[in-house]
C-alpha cells in the first residue's frame, strides 16, 4: 500500500559536516517524485535518509522529522531494520546478489522475514515480481542462473523485482538508469510509470528530461557553493518546474545556465 | 607503419616491443618457471631416495610390519592433529575476522588485528614449550572428565593421559598457530565484500548479522576456504611444537586423550633423523614424499572446492 511521507525540517550531517539542511517537502502517495540538481547537492543523501540508509555510513546522522502516514520514521523505538522492509530501494548501480540465482535474488527480501514459504508461493511470487519488473519473459528459462550472468538493463529491472517483491509502501530510487542504455532506460521508465500505481515513488535523476516525463512532481536541489549546505531549493509539480518555475535558480538550472 | 616501408620489402606486421615490458614478461616468466623447477626438484629427490624404501623386503623397515605398517600410523597422526586444528581454528578464525571487520569500534579492531597477526610470529618452538608447560598440565582435568564421559566416541575412549601431552593438546596448540593465518586472510576479503551488496541487504531490510549471511559470508567463502588450506598445511607440515608436546610411540588409534599417541609424520622425521642411517633414512624421506602428496592433495581439493561455484561467487 501506498503511503505519504511528510518530512519536516531535516537536517543530514555527515559527522559534524551538514551535507543537507533544513527540508520540508511532502511526498504524495501513488506518485513519482523526481528530485534533480546538481552533482554533491544532496539529493542522494537526502533519498537515503528517507529510509534510513543514510545512517550505515560511519558518522552520518539526522536531525528533525521523516513522519510516514503517522509514523516517525526516526522515533526513538523506530526500528531502521523495519523502516527499510517497508521503503525500498534502488541503487544507481545495479546490484544483484552474485552468489544467489536469479531465482534466490527475487525472494532474498521475503527470506529475511524468516517466514517458511511454501514452494508453490515462492514460485508465485518470483513469478508475479519478475513480470511486475517486465523481465519474466526474458528469464523464465534461466531462473537458476546467477543475476550476474545478465545484462546491465536487466540487472537492474531484476533489482526491481527484488524491491518489489517485499511490497514496499515506498519505491525509492538512486539515479536507478544512470548506467544503462537508452532502451534499457526507457524500459525502467514504462516499468516506473506501471508501479506508480502501487507504490510511492521517488526518483533522484541526473537526466532532466526523464524527470520531466515520468514524474508528478519535482523538487530541485542546489547549493551555493562547496562546503555549503544543500537544500531543497523548489518543489513543485513538474509541470510547474519545467514551464514555470518559482526560483530564478531552478530556471538557470534546467536551461543549463548554472553556475 | 609498413606503408613508409621501402616497395621491395614485403610488408610485414611489427609489434611494438617496449623494454619495460619485456623485462617484466620475463621476469614473471623466470619466476613461474622457478617455482616450478624448484617443485621438480624437490620432488625428484624425494622420489629417488624413497625408492630404496618403497622396493625393500618388509622386515628390513624399522617396525618390521613393512613400509605401509610404519608410515600408516604417521599418516593418521598428521590428520588427526590438523584437522583437529582446523576443525578448532576456522569457526573462531572467522568469528574473530567478522567482528574486527563488521562489529568492533574501530580502535578495538585495529589493535585487535594487531595482536592476532603477532600470534603469527611467535616462533614454533615457543608454542611447542607453552603447550608442554601451561596447556598440556591445564587440560589434564578435562582428559579426564572426557574419558569418564564421553568413553563411547571413539576419540575420547581413554584411559586419559596423566600428563597431558595427547593429540588433543597437539591440535589445540595447533589451532592456536594456525588461527592468524586463517583470520587475516578472513579478514581480507570480509573488508572487501562490496559495498554495493551489503547496501542491497541492508536495504532490504536486513540485520546486520543477515547482511553479513547474505552479502559478506559467500563473497568471502573461498577466501576462507584458501585461508584454511593454508592453515591445514601449516598444521599437517608443523614439527617443532608436535615433537615437544606429543607423547608418542603408538600404533594406529583414534584416541585423542591417551598417553600415547600416533607420531606425526614431520616430527617422526625431526626426532628419528639424527640417529637415522642406511635404509632408516630412506624410510624418513619416503614418509615425507607422503606428506608431501597429502599437502598437493588438500591444495587441490581446496582449489577444486573454490573452482566449483566459480559463476556465483561474484567475480565475474
Amino acid at each position: 500500500m501506498a503511503k505519504r511521507i511528510e518530512v519536516s525540517d531535516l537536517n543530514i550531517y555527515y559527522g559534524n559536516f551538514l551535507a543537507v539542511e533544513g527540508v520540508n517537502v511532502s511526498i504524495e502517495p501513488r506518485s513519482i517524485t523526481a528530485l534533480i540538481g546538481p552533482s554533491g547537492c544532496g539529493k542522494s543523501t537526502f533519498l537515503r535518509s528517507l529510509n534510513r540508509m543514510h545512517e550505515v555510513i560511519p558518522g552520518a546522522r539526522v536531525e528533525g522529522k521523516v513522519v510516514m502516514d503517522g509514523q516517525d520514521l526516526y522515533g526513538s523505538d523506530t526500528d531502521p531494520v523495519d523502516v527499510r522492509r517497508q521503503i525500498g530501494m534502488v541503487f544507481q548501480r545495479p546490484n544483484p546478489f552474485p552468489t544467489m540465482s536469479i531465482y534466490d535474488n527475487v525472494i532474498a527480501g521475503n527470506r529475511l522475514n524468516s517466514k517458511k514459504m511454501k514452494k508453490s508461493e515462492a514460485d508465485d511470487l518470483v513469478e508475479r515480481s519478475l513480470r511486475g519488473a517486465n523481465l519474466w519473459n526474458e528469464v523464465k528459462d534461466r531462473l537458476d542462473r546467477p543475476g550476474s550472468g545478465l545484462s546491465g538493463g536487466q540487472q537492474q529491472r531484476l533489482c526491481i523485482a527484488r524491491a518489489i517483491a517485499v511490497e514496499p509502501d515506498v519505491l525509492l530510487m538512486d539515479e536507478p538508469c544512470s548506467a544503462l542504455d537508452p532502451i534499457s532506460t526507457l524500459a525502467i521508465e514504462d516499468l516506473m510509470a506501471e508501479l506508480k500505481d502501487r507504490f510511492t515513488i521517488v526518483i533522484v535523476t541526473h537526466n532532466m528530461q526523464q524527470a520531466a516525463r515520468v514524474s508528478t512532481s519535482t523538487g530541485f536541489f542546489n547549493l551555493n557553493g562547496v562546503g555549503q549546505p544543500g537544500r531543497l531549493i523548489e518543489f513543485n509539480p513538474t509541470e510547474k518546474i519545467f514551464s514555470n518555475p518559482d526560483q530564478k535558480a531552478t530556471e538557470d538550472y534546467i536551461s543549463g545556465r548554472f553556475g | 607503419m609498413t606503408a613508409t616501408k621501402a616497395p621491395t620489402e614485403p610488408p610485414k606486421q611489427r609489434v611494438v616491443r617496449r623494454p619495460g615490458d619485456r623485462i617484466f614478461a620475463g621476469s614473471a616468466k623466470g619466476s613461474g618457471i622457478f617455482i616450478l623447477l624448484v617443485l621438480a626438484g624437490v620432488a625428484a629427490f624425494l622420489i629417488s631416495e624413497a625408492i630404496p624404501a618403497l622396493t625393500a623386503p618388509s622386515e628390513d623397515i624399522p617396525g618390521g610390519e613393512g613400509l605401509a605398517g610404519y608410515v600408516g600410523p604417521l599418516i593418521l597422526g598428521t590428520l588427526l592433529g590438523a584437522v583437529l586444528a582446523l576443525l578448532v581454528a576456522t569457526p573462531l578464525a572467522v568469528g574473530i575476522a567478522l567482528y574486527i571487520t563488521y562489529y568492533a569500534p574501530r580502535r578495538v579492531a585495529a589493535g585487535m588485528g594487531y595482536v592476532i597477526d603477532l600470534l603469527a610470529a611467535i616462533p614454533s618452538v615457543v608454542y611447542g614449550f607453552w603447550g608442554l608447560a601451561v596447556l598440556a598440565p591445564t587440560l589434564v582435568p578435562f582428559h579426564v572428565w572426557a574419558a569418564d564421559h564421553l568413553s563411547w566416541i571413539p576419540f575420547f575412549a581413554g584411559p586419559a593421559s596423566a600428563s597431558g601431552r595427547t593429540m588433543l593438546t597437539v591440535g589445540l596448540v595447533l589451532a592456536v598457530m594456525i588461527l592468524p593465518i586463517i583470520s587475516a586472510i578472513a579478514r581480507e576479503v570480509f573488508s572487501q565484500a562490496p559495498a554495493l551488496h551489503r547496501e542491497a541487504a541492508l536495504a532490504l531490510g536486513a540485520t546486520r548479522w543477515e547482511m553479513i549471511k547474505m552479502a559478506v559470508l559467500p563473497y568471502g567463502k573461498s577466501g576462507v576456504i584458501a585461508g584454511a588450506m593454508l592453515g591445514l598445511g601449516r598444521a599437517l607440515g608443523e614439527t617443532m611444537a608436535v615433537a615437544i608436546v606429543l607423547s608418542g610411540g603408538a600404533g594406529a588409534t583414534l584416541n585423542l586423550i591417551g598417553s600415547s599417541n600416533p607420531s606425526t609424520i614431520a616430527s617422526n622425521i625431526a626426532l628419528r633423523f639424527p640417529e637415522a642411517t642406511g635404509l632408516g633414512v630412506n624410510v624418513l624421506i619416503a614418509s615425507g614424499l607422503v606428506l608431501f602428496v597429502i599437502t598437493l592433495a588438500v591444495n587441490m581439493l581446496a582449489r577444486w572446492i573454490v573452482n566449483r561455484r566459480a559463476d556465483f561467487s561474484g567475480a565475474n
